[in-house]
């Protein structure tokens, strides 16, 4: 069973005790989207103010998600430039009324790549206005002790691009990342199997964030599940002493034998 | 600019090396899926490709799925204008044609958005003839920037501007730009526009430039399938996004497939593009290049469009009128084509869901189209 206790995370003050976080992007229906958190145990989902349609409240992905009982991560995904960013932060504290924020700033469209310089600029603004503020950025260990200076409350590197499933690609960085990162660090993007979420926490990673992977596969409710097994399974892993990887044979050998006679 | 790039390749080559497209070249365009070169496309749209079509069809379905998700963006045109200087011959709204030309007044413009606002759309496509003496850049901002407190997303399909032109409607709020080069084959463009400001095939050619150079959210092409040689044309457009993805990374690219249909006073196609090839041209699109968006209007039959919400095309229109006022204040008999699918948006939405599609009435949020 999980120690809820030992394996719980912390964001900004805020108890966590899953440590999968999903969008809710690409799902076929609200309804299916609904049984899918449900399925996957977390306790925060990201929504794309964007998307929010308040004249369509029936089909709303909003409405929906406030009927389930998960933290809401509004995010600023359409945003080109700081600026832009910033105006839409302001939107989604309104909308959603809560001070949490999901920073993505991607100019390319094609890829969805997040621009690190407009993302340092905004998390310093958005910080001062009081934001608690989780931003999607490349896996760049610099980029995350700047950010941290200027106040972010946890970073989200890319595992690989977005909607790619390809897994953790940047793990020599994300290893960097989270050997010196003093706030929570959550692989976000191109996590596409349970497996690659399970690697994510057993190297380290407070948490994860998917979505591609689950709400377009045959059976996201199925596939939610399997992830969050997943997780709590890299969860157990990551707070226990494992035994360490080694290639050193333990036995002693002729070369050696002398020591003891010392 | 393109042209360099347009001139290095003739009509001629690529209608020959489209015949001569062979298996490994198919195949090395399915092993680039999503991700493929102009010459992946032309191997894609060759007859030969067409064999293959049950397979790309299905690989196009997967990619489209895992780039978009199952959801299905909604959008409807709304004309401000028929009032047309050009005599393009396969047009409806040509010059010399003699039928009502129409322009909508603000109160008219208030009452057609006002309708289409309750039909729930939030995505809206102007669409205008080209008369730059009534219908220019002065009209065209005064009506977005009436319609823009009605709708989230603003796209335009209206003549070809100047750079500065464009600034000013980015500026008032419009999201994207939809211009076609109705066809890529510079001799015969000059015989179906022989007059009038769109007889200049250059200018035509350069307008994504422009538009890509003004910072333009969302560029949109196309060619009118049916004029010419659908799968030369169909070649161009794609070397053209291609070579406009490279320059002007910041922005989203999305074709469309206005096929010739029957218009007052217009010729019969030349070309004609079959159900089977249009499904062929949506499939090469998405193996070339897993973002594009892939729109469908209301020009093809319903039971065809059925199908193709699957395949592959992201964003389709619903109970469209194509006259000015079509909606709530005038009459029908000024179209500039005929629908074919007449069905309500409420009986699409229907038909998407049950085919496990979410429909998607908002996809944006204006502060993010006039903030810069």
């Amino acid at each position: 069973m999980l120690d809820k206790k030992r394996d719980n995370l912390t964001i900004a003050g805020h108890v966590f005790h899953s440590r999968l976080f999903l969008g809710t992007g690409k799902f076929s229906s609200n309804q299916l989207m609904s049984e899918s958190i449900k399925a996957s145990g977390t306790q925060m989902v990201t929504i794309a103010l964007k998307r929010v349609d308040q004249f369509h409240p029936e089909d709303d992905i909003l409405e929906a998600v406030k009927k389930l009982d998960v933290k809401l991560l509004p995010n600023t995904s359409g945003a080109r430039t700081a600026k832009e960013a910033v105006l839409c932060a302001e939107l989604c504290r309104e909308a959603f009324e809560t001070n949490w924020l999901k920073l993505e700033i991607h100019p390319d469209p094609k890829y969805l790549l997040p621009d690190p310089i407009e993302t340092l600029k905004a998390t310093e603004e958005l910080a001062k206005k009081g934001f608690i503020i989780l931003p999607y950025i490349h896996a760049d260990p610099v980029l995350c002790k700047r950010l941290e200076d200027v106040g972010t409350s946890a970073v989200m590197p890319l595992g690989a691009p977005i909607g790619t499933n390809r897994g953790l690609e940047t793990k020599a960085m994300l290893n960097i990342i989270m050997a010196q990162s003093n706030v929570p660090v959550i692989v976000d993007a191109g996590i596409g199997r349970p497996s690659h979420a399970a690697e994510a926490l057993e190297i380290g990673a407070d948490a994860v964030l998917v979505n591609t992977a689950i709400a377009v596969s045959a059976d996201p409710i199925r596939i939610a599940h399997a992830f969050r097994q997943a997780v709590e399974a890299g969860s157990i892993y990551r707070s226990t002493d494992s035994a360490p990887v080694s290639d050193l044979a333990q036995a002693s050998s002729p070369f050696t034998e002398f020591i003891s006679s010392l | 600019m393109f042209d360099q790039l347009f001139y290095s390749a003739s009509w001629s080559d690529i209608e020959q090396k489209i015949q001569s497209v062979n298996e490994r070249d198919i195949q090395r365009a399915i092993a680039h899926a999503g991700h493929g070169t102009p010459d992946d496309f032309l191997a894609l749209i060759s007859p030969l490709a067409a064999e293959h079509l049950p397979a790309l069809a299905e690989a196009s379905r997967k990619l489209t799925r895992k780039r978009f998700g199952n959801t299905i963006q909604m959008y409807i045109p709304m004309y401000l204008s028929n009032e047309c200087q050009n005599i393009c011959t396969y047009c409806g709204f040509r010059y010399d044609n003699q039928l009502p030309r129409v322009r909508l007044s603000d109160e008219q413009i208030i009452s057609e958005a006002e309708h289409i606002k309750a039909m729930g759309f939030d995505h809206v496509l102007l669409v205008t003839g080209e008369a730059n003496k009534t219908v220019g850049i002065d009209y065209l901002e005064h009506a977005v920037n009436i319609i823009r407190p009605f709708f989230q997303n603003i796209s335009i399909e209206v003549q070809p501007l100047d750079s500065e032109e464009y600034v000013r409607l980015i500026q008032a709020g419009v999201y994207s730009v939809l211009v076609y080069q109705e066809t890529y084959h510079e001799a015969n463009y000059k015989h179906y526009h022989p007059k009038g400001k769109k007889s200049n095939f250059t200018y035509r050619l350069q307008t994504p430039d422009r538009l890509g150079k003004s910072g333009i959210h969302k560029i949109g092409l196309g060619v009118l399938l049916g004029l010419e040689n659908w799968r030369v044309d169909s070649y161009f457009t794609a070397l053209h996004q291609h070579y406009l993805q490279k320059v002007y990374w910041k922005t989203k690219y999305s074709i469309s497939f206005p096929r010739l249909r029957p218009a007052i006073g217009m010729e019969s196609p030349k070309y004609e593009l079959s159900n089977r090839d249009l499904v062929q041209l949506i499939c090469a699109y998405r193996l070339f290049n897993e973002d594009l968006e892939l729109s469908l209007s209301t020009r093809e039959e319903a039971t065809f469009r059925d199908h193709l919400f699957s395949i592959g095309v992201t964003s389709v229109s619903a109970g469209s009128k194509t006259n000015p006022g079509g909606y709530a204040t005038l009459p029908e008999e000024l179209e500039q084509f005929e629908i074919d699918d007449k069905r309500s948006p409420a009986e699409i939405v229907h038909v998407l869901k049950s085919k496990g599609l979410q429909p998607l009435w908002k996809d944006w949020e204006k502060v993010f189209s006039f903030s810069e």
